[in-house]
């Protein structure tokens, strides 16, 4: 029997390396190692990228192809490997699209990615979670968020919440998929803000 | 994947991620559901990126409980308090949940783990709640009573006795309720299992309008199909095996090979596939990490020489008779 609670068995980074990665290792990995560095890397794109409503695109390619390498292999050093996998897709991108000079793309390949990453206080980022958490509540539509306290805070499933707020199941529904949206740009890209000094 | 010429709109897929995210959270959620989302997931890793980015966020969101007032609307009275006062409460609130997790009172709750989760719950009244893979559990706790639903999955509860407030599993037509004690509840979609490790509950059931219950002491597991409740006495050692995915472990013996690898597939996104009807009567023992799909295969290979075809971009692992 295993009477005792042990809430550190989530933890076993010491798995990852090496050579046979699973795909939930690899899911787990990129929850808490590459999503954390969303402010970073929507800065990288922002700085060098004049298209911006593309910006949630790249973000998204970047991330697919990151985890696509992490398959093989979970690279070491995070932080670089994630810029450096933005900066081949923009050179990419850039050299696909004609009317952009070689000198755009000669200047990105000369962007340093090499910054190791900062070690995060994660004590810190326990005590800031619920500050953000709130901070993000507060920046949905108010139909939204309060379709989501409802969900989050009373447990009440899609019915219930249209019957407590008067309005169609398809309007609740549209509501809760605004708000995943919204907070995750918020609890991803917004913390961290020391970090969008670089 | 259009990889080289246009990017998937991130937009298209987020609404499509959310949309199964919320969807997933619903007691109507069925296997055909978990199958269909598990091939949205793997035609695209922009669809498993998109997906893992908005789970996570939601999921910290489960977080705002703490502000969870005691009756009442919550959304009013998040919008009254001003936003600083709210904090130095949340605050405040956040140190009480470190030591009590969840305060009390008379609203609903609900707790889902995905595939191959695991999650620990204490409730405000000391009972403890372990969750199992892919499982929704629903909590309703008032002054007379405290009912868990179990839409799916399977939980161990550890429960605090209290006369006043009786503890009530339910799982569709049938109720288990505590008599002090330790048991787990496993719903599949064909029958209901339920192992006393401590004490006894009652096992009660519906389906008739008198209803009918029966006790169940420590030692005793219950097999609950829609024709009959089976009843076995179980070794302790025995019971505990059916608890080894506390652990994080499958415990077999003389299991055969197909009843093993639907235990394999409840945890994991890489299915076991026995492909022989013959290979699918083996029987296999031993302890095994739920994780390790390979280690099992590899085992049943040396042990009873079936034959492994790994087919990695589609995460099947399909098993067959040898010679």
């Amino acid at each position: 029997m295993v009477e005792p609670l042990d809430p550190s068995r989530e933890h076993t980074p010491q798995r990852l390396r090496g050579a046979a990665v699973s795909v939930r290792d690899v899911e787990e990995w990129f929850v808490r190692e590459v999503l954390p560095l969303e402010t970073t890397l929507t800065h990288f794109l922002r700085r060098n990228w004049r298209k911006k409503n593309e910006i949630p695109d790249l973000r998204q390619e970047v991330y697919a192809r990151v985890y696509e390498a992490a398959l093989t292999e979970i690279p070491g050093n995070i932080k670089p490997f994630v810029l450096a996998t933005a900066r081949n897709l923009l050179i990419n991108q850039m050299r696909r699209d004609r009317v952009v000079s070689i000198e755009a793309v000669a200047d990105l390949e000369k962007v340093d990615v090499s910054a190791p990453e900062v070690p995060q206080d994660r004590a810190l980022i326990a005590r800031e979670e619920l500050r953000r958490l709130q901070d993000a509540l507060t920046k949905l539509p108010r139909r939204c968020r309060q379709a989501v306290t409802l969900r989050k805070l009373e447990g009440l499933s899609r019915r219930e919440i249209a019957v407590r707020m008067g309005v169609s199941d398809n309007t609740v529904r549209r509501h809760l998929i605004d708000g995943m949206r919204i907070l995750a740009e918020k609890l991803h890209g917004d913390e961290a803000k020391p970090e969008r000094a670089q | 994947m259009s990889r080289t010429l246009q990017l998937a709109s991130a937009r298209s897929v987020e609404e499509i991620a959310a949309d199964w995210l919320e969807r997933r959270e619903t007691g109507t959620w069925s296997e055909e559901d978990q199958c269909n989302l598990d091939s949205w997931l793997s035609q695209a890793y922009a669809h498993k990126v998109a997906y893992l980015r908005l789970k996570s966020a939601w999921d910290r969101a489960d977080r705002l409980v703490v502000l969870r007032p005691q009756t009442g609307n919550a959304e009013s009275r998040l919008r009254r308090i001003p936003p600083v006062a709210l904090r130095v409460a949340a605050a405040i609130l956040l140190l009480i949940a470190g030591t009590t997790a969840i305060r009390e009172s008379a609203v609903s709750r609900v707790y889902t783990t995905g595939l191959g989760g695991h999650q620990n719950i204490m409730l405000a009244d000391g009972t403890r709640i372990e969750l199992n893979t892919n499982t929704v559990l629903r909590e309703k706790y008032t002054d007379k009573s405290r009912v868990i639903t179990l839409e799916r999955g399977e939980a161990y509860f550890a429960v605090r006795h209290d006369e006043a407030r009786p503890f009530i599993v339910k799982v569709g037509e049938h109720s288990v309720t505590d008599i002090g004690t330790k048991f787990f509840v496993r719903r599949d979609t064909d029958r209901l299992s339920v192992g006393v490790t401590e004490g006894r509950v009652e096992l009660g059931t519906a389906r008739d309008s008198r209803g009918s219950q029966v006790l169940l002491d420590a030692g005793k597991f219950a097999l609950v199909t829609h024709a009959k409740i089976t009843i076995f006495t179980k070794a302790p050692d025995v019971l505990a095996d059916d608890l080894a995915w506390r652990a994080g472990m499958l415990v077999f013996n003389h299991t055969p090979l197909a009843e093993a690898a639907a235990e394999f597939n409840r945890y994991n996104r890489e299915k076991l596939i026995i492909a022989d009807p013959r290979a699918a009567g083996l029987s296999i023992g031993g302890t095994f990490r739920q994780t390790d799909v390979r280690q099992f295969a590899r085992v049943a290979r040396a042990l009873l020489g079936v034959h492994i075809k790994d087919k990695p971009a589609e995460q099947i692992i399909s098993l067959s008779a040898g010679n």
